[in-house]
């Protein structure tokens, strides 16, 4: 048949397991400048210099009985994403692997064809010529039509980079394995269907044969039988073995889950993917069971008609297309599944790697991560993430397989680089330990047993009390967060301390030791620098300019990679305007858009200009239609002047591209930080309109305008820290104003601040413009509030000014803030105006950072039983609420109204922990009774 | 509603001079209600709530649905529908010692002429009588005789199983405004202007029939009677419109002492007196009293007044303690007085000994005020002396709770679980204390915690 030369077969984990690996999953050329395709002109993050297309995708293809192997479709379904890629070619390379794929017939000892269900074969395959390797997934689909009734597909996930494909083997085969379930069960319905009808028209034509067979023999009485007779009798033998035949292939085709059920208790080296199948079955179950049984009982009536008995296996007739074959719907299903797989495995691998330890080490937090995290469709996916997790399958390796590994020293150098700034990865380390802490909630152990936590209680109790300011306090966390980074506790760590941890650590030694202006020189964090410095601090720090340089790069790496793995398809339109940008840089005449729309199969079929497809010609009309209503987004596209030296693909941020390049140019364009910034990021920001998703869950690109918005805020009202504070701590804030698209803005951009009640929504109500409630001030925390100057308004004001024990009320038209004072440290670290920090998403990083730091001290707070209960009978109230206060202060290190910050959250989380389920108790209105003063600009 | 529109709008910017009114501010060091929680369930005004157990409730008003809620939760338990019409009195019938069904049984009146029987742990409804000629307007139980008289234009009797025992002829088209028990099987009813006293016949050897006798009718008050209550076993204090408050001997029905005049309107206000009516006609009525061993509170108007029962004077007051009329009073057991108010607030005061030498800060416009009306009529003689020793003790605000839009009709006060308040803006707050609360769910947590086997106590 056809050679494949590089074909490497895995179909089993422990294959590849085997194979040495030696080339760590961060890139090398990231800290070495020596970056072969320099010369190119690529940037040291395209690993795809050697491919033929721009980035990932998908491609359907089929060995069709007809014409051979055939690409069907890709997903995105877009000709510039593979570009000059053989589709053709390399379909032909992905069929021929189908080690498995077995024909059914007639099997020597069965009277009657036999369905083979067969399972599904995966393969990863390399064309180095081409530069491309795919994940490769084998299916069969039946087709009565079609030779030995199957038909076998593939559907090959292809990247140019090998290792990512290797790495995330289980991943892909997991979610490859419900998009192939989902076209499977779809295609076993469509299939039984078409047996009934067929057995219908076998029927019917029995009966006619049957009656003319009586009629020739009533008519001719000479006792012997015509030729013609004999003929019908002989074709009335064949329908009737026919019959029996479909019937049986009926009978197979519902027993199915049956069969597969025993099957998969049966082979159990293949749990995990069965368990994949379960869950697929679980999930799908419902709708199918259902849509089967309606299919078997009430299927709109068929008229049956007049057939051959011999079926017809000639190559002329049209062979069903894929969508045909499955059931619509189920097609449907299958592309938004495959759509959502591209969506999941886009970007560089070690971005797929840190967001995925990311999400693992989050989901380790199940008690406090609904707090700030946005969780609403992670969480399902860790579920499944987790039943394919290599600790379940392979006992044989270390459970933290990806943690050993590259990802987290690669956090480190980032880390190390911009530490003072952006106080991730301890944070990071420490949810796993808050997990420890957990189990052994106990206060005496915890200096011991010491996470990050501690370590700030242990600086405080090094120091003492002598704490004589307010900002010397600051310093303190501050220092006690780096000190943390090399503390002993690590070891329980599996993970090896990298150089740039300890570069960090000497320079938080120097903090410590010398004084503000020494420090000042090596670390950039302002918190450190005398407030004659402050004023003329931007050429202050000129020197140390190329330092912050490098953090910025480090700073955008994260935060340009960040997009799409939380973009769903149901935010496809802010998407969309992403994949605008490209394509108005690169002249392509379709955009991503034409994913969007997954709804309809019609677009997601083949597309015109695309493949060789087994084309249906009706579907090409839509096609062109749907581009002419996509003109006008694209004629109006957003061009950025850093954007144009530079390829398409480098600026799409879901790609992490974003190269040293852009970051330089976006900082110099930076210079005057209040305005004009000229990132991708802040010219969507400035066209996506703030309303397009209120309250769904906020897409990266949502996150990143909040916090770009968030840092304007910062920047431009000296009174951010008590407005942010009145969040922290549950008072709602009331943002007043007349312009809905600026109160809204502001809204969006503070809902990052605010703490949800349940996984379910955030209490942010964007825009309101009648009378406030005081439910409202149970339900949300954050509202936007219409500023009405006519009469009819004053009521509103009038409740508000009632109501104005509940609320803190920031008014956008007068620029001022009423609300209770605020003099803690925790939200000058959070909301520092001085920050180093530009960009939007690496303000939303930062202040996740800080938040879940945040949440880990509520946790500790909230699960120590003696701070909460007596210890003995004979100890009272008085007792336990000065250990209350003192934990707070001296273990956590919190002042004045910070308490009262870590006081609301663990309300909220003692609330979250006792509710069954969680989150659906009412929530209460906690308020005090604290004086509120009137800030101005 | 529009009230404490006005009200509200003032708040803000020190309104000590415009209004007598006191304010507190926002520090209330005192106030421990620092949780609230909002109930829905009700489509109108909620008038009525009535405690069933420690921790039960319920709730009913011109929707004609009954609630029971949970006190602690804010866990709605029960919807009883039944009436088609407003509730007009609600009142629980409690379960005899005897009895067999322990349930608790609530009696509803509506504005449909039926009164209905709940059981508030089923929900089941247990009974309906609808042969009403009128409203029912007030209900009361009579446990020593298991018996319970219902009031709307006559007086009738009924036993647990709503036999109709007794009932009195027409009394008048107003109807029966307040109904209570006093000794000697009687009740007396308020009917207007008038009280009408009524002995129960009960059945004895002779007869077994029940009877219902017209004893006496009080003619004493000016006007109508708004509030009726027993305040211990010797008295019992009757409160009218015009601000008349009179204590009635409980056995022979004498006037004890009679209070109408101190609480009138300075003289200067004597020339727009009509203005002054106008604008508040119930400036000065009394709707609600409660008591405790020595004093009885009322709610005159706007204000709050402590009447000693010894002294037999009014003690300590607050001429404006609300923005609008004091719908409902309560004394707590600690000397606070909680007390709601048509302008959708609900205060707590604290009943203090004023010391006399210490230089407290006084409201002297209220002293100025109270000199005045003093002279202003008939009771000339105690003026100087009122002047020379005034009022021993003082209300004090010590904490207002602000969450209702509109007036506050009713509260409730739980030992363990903090107020509830209904109003006419359809809704019931629960107010808590919040650190309490926040102890409560920590216990909660850490029992959760137990039962999980996640708690590990260290040696």
């Amino acid at each position: 048949m056809i050679s494949a030369p590089d074909v490497v077969a895995f179909t089993k984990e422990e294959e590849y397991e085997e194979e040495p690996y030696n080339e760590p999953a961060l890139p090398e050329e990231y800290s070495v400048p020596l970056f072969p395709f320099a010369s190119q002109g690529a940037n040291p993050w395209s690993r795809l210099s050697g491919a033929k297309f721009s980035r990932d995708f998908i491609l359907i293809s089929e060995f069709s009985e007809q014409v051979g192997p055939q690409p069907l479709l890709t997903i995105p379904n877009d000709t510039k994403v593979f570009g000059t890629f053989d589709l053709n070619y390399f379909s032909l390379r992905i069929m021929s692997v189908d080690y498995q794929a077995s024909f059914v017939g007639h099997p020597p000892g069965s009277a009657y064809p036999k369905l083979n269900f067969v399972e599904d074969s995966k393969v990863v395959l390399g064309d180095s010529k081409e530069g491309a390797f795919a994940y490769v997934h084998h299916l069969t689909l039946y087709d009565l039509e079609a030779r030995g009734f199957v038909r076998p597909f593939c559907m090959a996930y292809i990247s140019a980079d090998q290792h990512k494909i290797m790495q995330q083997f289980q991943e892909l085969s997991a979610e490859f394995s419900k998009a192939s379930e989902c076209l499977k069960t779809g295609n076993r319905k469509a299939f039984a269907g078409e047996l009934e009808k067929k057995l219908k028209d076998l029927d019917y034509t029995r009966t006619v044969l049957h009656t003319e067979t009586e009629i020739q023999k009533k008519a001719n009485d000479k006792g012997f039988y015509s030729s013609q007779a004999i003929e019908k009798a002989n074709e009335l033998a064949s329908v009737e073995k026919s019959i029996i035949e479909h019937q049986d292939l009926l009978k197979q085709i519902l027993s199915y889950p049956h069969r597969k059920s025993k099957g998969s208790a049966l082979c159990s080296a293949e749990t995990e993917h069965v368990q994949d199948q379960a869950d697929q079955v679980a999930t799908t179950s419902n709708p199918d069971e259902s849509a089967d049984a309606d299919l078997y009982t009430c299927r709109p009536a068929y008229t049956p008609k007049l057939i051959k008995a011999k079926s017809t296996k000639c190559f002329d007739k049209k062979l069903k297309t894929l969508e045909e074959l499955c059931d619509t719907e189920y097609f449907t299903q299958t592309l938004a599944q495959l759509s959502h797989i591209e969506h999941m495995f886009r970007g560089d691998l070690c971005y797929l790697l840190t967001s995925q330890i990311d999400r693992a080490l989050l989901k380790q937090q199940h008690i406090t991560n609904f707090l700030f995290e946005d969780f609403v469709e992670v969480d399902d996916r860790m579920v499944e993430r987790q039943e394919s997790a290599p600790p379940k399958r392979s006992p044989g390796r270390p459970p933290s397989r990806s943690l050993d590994e590259c990802p987290i020293p690669q956090v480190f150098i980032s880390v190390g680089s911009y530490k003072s700034s952006v106080e991730s990865v301890p944070i990071k380390m420490e949810q796993e330990l808050g997990d420890e802490e957990y189990k052994e909630v106990e206060v005496t152990e915890l200096s011991s047993s010491d996470p990050q936590e501690n370590l700030d209680c242990l600086d405080m109790d090094m120091k003492g009390s002598i704490s004589s300011g307010e900002s010397i306090e600051v310093l303190g966390t501050e220092k006690s967060t780096s000190v943390l980074s090399k503390s002993d506790s690590q070891a329980s760590l599996t993970v090896p301390l990298s150089p740039q941890v300890v570069r960090s650590k000497a320079v938080s030694h120097r903090t410590i030791s010398e004084d503000s202006i020494e420090v000042l020189s090596t670390c950039p964090s302002e918190a450190l620098i005398p407030d004659d410095f402050k004023a003329s601090y931007p050429s202050a720090i000129n020197e140390e300019e190329s330092y912050a340089d490098d953090s910025e790069g480090a700073i955008h790496f994260q935060a340009s990679i960040s997009p799409p793995e939380l973009g769903e398809a149901e935010e496809g339109s802010l998407e969309n305007t992403l994949s605008q940008t490209d394509s108005s840089c690169c002249i392509g005449k379709e955009s991503d858009s034409l994913r969007v729309p997954l709804s309809t199969p019609a677009h997601t079929h083949s597309d015109p200009d695309g493949v060789v497809s087994s084309p249906p010609q009706r579907y090409r009309q839509k096609d062109q239609g749907f581009h002419v209503d996509f003109a006008g987004e694209n004629a109006s596209p957003s061009r950025d002047n850093s954007s144009e030296g530079f390829p398409a693909f480098e600026l799409d941020p879901s790609r992490l591209l974003a190269s040293r390049d852009v970051s330089k140019t976006s900082l110099d364009n930076y210079s005057d930080t209040t305005s004009n910034m000229s990132s991708i990021a802040s010219t969507s920001s400035d066209r996506t309109p703030s309303s397009a998703h209120p309250t769904g869950p906020s897409s990266e690109r949502h996150k990143k305008r909040a916090g770009q918005n968030a840092l304007k805020f910062i920047r431009q009202y000296p009174f951010a820290h008590p407005a942010i504070y009145s969040l922290l701590s549950g008072r709602t804030l009331v943002v007043l104003g007349e312009d809905e698209a600026i109160v809204r803005k502001l809204v969006t951009a503070l809902s990052i601040f605010v703490p949800n009640h349940s996984r379910h929504a955030k209490p942010v109500k964007h825009w309101v413009s009648s009378p406030l409630h005081i439910t409202d001030f149970q339900k949300w925390k954050l509202i936007g509030l219409q500023r009405v100057t006519s009469p009819a308004g004053a009521g509103a004001l009038h409740t508000l000014s009632r109501y104005s024990r509940y609320t803190s009320i920031l008014d956008l038209d007068s620029k001022t803030l009423r609300c209770p004072l605020y003099r803690g440290a925790l939200v000058p670290r959070l909301a520092d105006h001085r920050t180093h920090i530009k960009r939007g998403s690496t303000y939303y990083l930062h202040v996740q950072s800080v938040l879940t730091q945040l949440c880990s001290k509520a946790f500790l707070y909230t699960f120590c039983h003696h701070l909460h209960l007596p210890a003995h009978d004979r100890e009272t109230e008085e007792l336990l609420a000065s250990r209350r206060a003192s934990f707070l202060k001296l273990n956590l290190g919190l002042v004045n109204e910070d308490m009262k910050v870590v006081q609301y959250l663990a309300e909220l989380l003692k609330l979250h922990y006792v509710q069954e389920p969680p989150g659906t108790g009412h929530p209460t209105l906690r308020f005090d009774y604290v004086p509120s003063f009137l800030y101005k600009i | 509603m529009l009230r404490w529109l006005i009200g509200g709008g003032r708040e803000p910017q020190g309104l000590a001079e415009k209004s007598p009114l006191q304010t507190i501010g926002e520090e209330q060091t005192q106030n421990p209600y620092t949780e609230l929680l909002v109930l829905k369930a009700h489509h109108d005004i909620v008038r009525f709530l009535v405690q069933l157990d420690e921790y039960r409730f319920a709730s009913a008003g011109d929707d004609g649905i009954v609630v029971v809620w949970n006190a602690q939760t804010g866990e709605k338990l029960l919807e009883l529908n039944g009436h088609t019409q407003k509730i007009t009195a609600i009142i629980t019938f409690p379960s005899l010692e005897v009895c067999e069904e322990k349930n608790q049984l609530i009696l509803t009146a509506s504005a449909d002429r039926t009164v209905i029987v709940w059981d508030c742990d089923t929900g089941r409804q247990v009974q309906k009588v609808s042969c009403f000629q009128s409203t029912v307007k007030c209900l009361i139980v009579l446990q020593r005789l298991d018996i319970w008289l219902s009031g709307g234009n006559d007086l009738c009797v009924w036993n647990r199983k709503l036999d109709l025992l007794c009932k009195t002829s027409h009394l008048s088209d107003t109807g029966i405004s307040a109904l209570i028990e006093i000794p000697k099987n009687c009740v007396v009813a308020a009917v207007g202007k008038e009280l009408i006293i009524f002995r129960l016949v009960t059945p004895t050897g002779e007869s077994l029939e029940w009877d219902i006798l017209e004893i006496k009718r009080l003619l004493d008050h000016q006007d109508n009677i708004l509030s009726l209550v027993n305040v211990n076993d010797l008295s019992f204090v009757t409160g009218s419109h015009v601000g008349e408050m009179i204590i009635w001997n409980i056995l022979d029905w004498t006037v004890q002492a009679r209070e109408c005049n101190f609480w009138d309107p300075s003289p200067q206000l004597d020339t727009q007196q009509e203005i002054k009516l106008c604008q508040k006609p119930n400036d000065i009525s009394i709707h609600h009293f409660t008591w405790d061993e020595e004093n009885v509170f009322a709610a005159v108007g706007r204000g709050l007044y402590v009447y000693n029962l010894q002294m037999k004077r009014v003690i300590a007051c607050q001429k404006t303690a609300h923005d609008s009329s004091v719908l409902h009073i309560a004394k707590l057991p600690n000397r606070q007085l909680i007390s709601c108010s048509e302008d959708g607030s609900v205060r707590i005061w604290e009943l203090r000994e004023k010391q006399q030498l210490a230089a407290e800060p006084v409201p002297t416009g209220f002293f100025n005020m109270w000199g005045f009306g003093r002279v202003n009529k008939q009771a000339s003689q105690p003026v100087k002396k009122q002047q020379e020793n005034a009022p021993p003790c003082s209300l004090e605000l010590i904490g207002d709770l602000i969450g209702h839009s509109s007036s506050v009709e009713m509260f409730l006060y739980f030992e363990d679980h903090g107020l509830v308040t209904c109003s006419a803006d359809h809704l019931i707050i629960l107010w808590k204390n919040g650190e309490r609360e926040s102890g409560l769910r920590s216990l909660k947590l850490f029992q959760k915690l137990e039962e999980n086997g996640d708690l590990h106590l260290a040696v």
